[in-house]
């Protein structure tokens, strides 16, 4: 039933080769376009996340630091959460 | 200023630029634009067989650049469309035998006269390319629905880019409409989303190609091909025109999904 609601609407396979293409290309397209590979941008996390931990304390659990492509642009985006003094005694 | 030169390339080869250049070509001039396509793609001569006009080659693209003839010598007239004029590739060369300011000079000669200049750019991302793209106005990245061929024109878009030639318009080339509807190629709106440039072009994967290069007669010339129309739509939004897509990326209406799925045919693009 779920099928033939999905073929009525014209939605195609959520799990088809064609997301698998897509999500691998622009992983790809990312370390392509910047020339930065996925080891350097690790590197470049470390140290960003190393950085900051030297004047702040950060909850290194739910870091996200990631590359998003805006058009044709690229944005390093970071989401750091900031651990408060008091919670760390 | 005259004609407007677009290049016509992909980075990958085998995407169908050739087929490209010629049909967007013949359907210019069936809109009574004048128009010459020039084969950059020298050493590898193929824009005169997609054409038809294989036989009546005497001159090329290095004989006018090495001062063997004028540049009008090198023009070959369609029969077909008296508006549309080739100029061959040499076969026996290879790409160093042209520079880019050559091709900068020969277009100039030639946009007085022509409101369009298409050129058939070599794949790669070389000597030949940097020839194809130096005196463009316009390009059109020609691009399948598959991972090579979307990453490498993603690469020509970078180039185009540095080269204040960019970003270039997007055609999407041989989309397997039955696939998409699956899920398992890549729709109009994924490429358009990865590669993030305009597009221009949806061009539906159809047997009349083949058809139309094995007898060197475009498939635009031809009203009942699928891919012909495709290339007639991009033609015209060259002139300037506004023309919705084909929906071949599995958008069709509810009303259309319905009929196709309780009469069990397949609606076609529109």
């Amino acid at each position: 039933m779920n099928q033939l609601l999905d073929r009525l609407m014209g939605r195609g396979n959520a799990s088809g080769s064609a997301k698998i293409a897509k999500e691998r290309l622009q992983f790809v397209l990312v370390h392509d376009r910047l020339d930065l590979s996925p080891e350097k941008l690790k590197e470049l996390k470390d140290e960003i996340l190393a950085v900051i931990s030297k004047y702040v304390a950060i909850d290194r659990n739910n870091v996200e630091i990631s590359i998003e492509q805006r058009k044709r642009d690229n944005w390093l985006v970071a989401d750091i959460p900031l651990t408060p003094d008091d919670k760390k005694d | 200023m005259g004609a407007r030169v677009i290049t016509v390339t992909s980075g990958k080869g085998g995407v169908g630029k050739t087929t490209a250049t010629a049909n967007i070509s013949v359907a210019l001039a069936q809109l009574g634009k004048k128009v010459v396509a020039i084969d950059a793609d020298i050493g590898l001569r193929n824009l005169d067989v997609i054409l038809g006009l294989e036989n009546r080659i005497v001159y090329d693209l290095v004989d006018v650049v090495e001062g063997r003839c004028k540049l009008r010598q090198a023009m070959i007239k369609h029969k077909a469309y008296p508006d549309l004029y080739l100029i061959p590739a040499a076969q026996t060369r290879d790409k160093t035998a042209v520079s880019p300011s050559d091709m900068v000079d020969i277009t100039q000669q030639l946009r007085d006269e022509f409101d369009f200049i298409l050129i058939d750019s070599p794949a790669g991302i070389e000597r030949g390319f940097r020839n194809a793209v130096a005196p463009a106005d316009d390009v059109l990245i020609v691009t399948n629905p598959e991972v090579s061929s979307v990453r490498d024109a993603d690469r020509i878009i970078g180039l185009l880019e540095a080269e204040e030639k960019g970003p270039g318009k997007l055609v999407i080339n041989r989309v397997k409409i039955g696939m998409v509807r699956r899920g398992e190629m890549l729709s109009m709106e994924d490429v358009v989303d990865i590669l993030a440039i305009k597009l221009i072009g949806v061009v539906p994967d159809d047997e009349s190609v083949l058809l139309s290069s094995n007898r060197g007669e475009p498939a635009a010339g031809d009203l009942n091909s699928k891919a012909g129309q495709a290339f007639r739509n991009i033609a015209r939004r060259l002139s300037g025109e506004e023309v919705p897509f084909m929906s071949l990326d599995g958008s069709e209406s509810f009303f259309q999904r319905f009929v196709r799925f309780f009469s069990g045919s397949v609606s076609g693009p529109g």
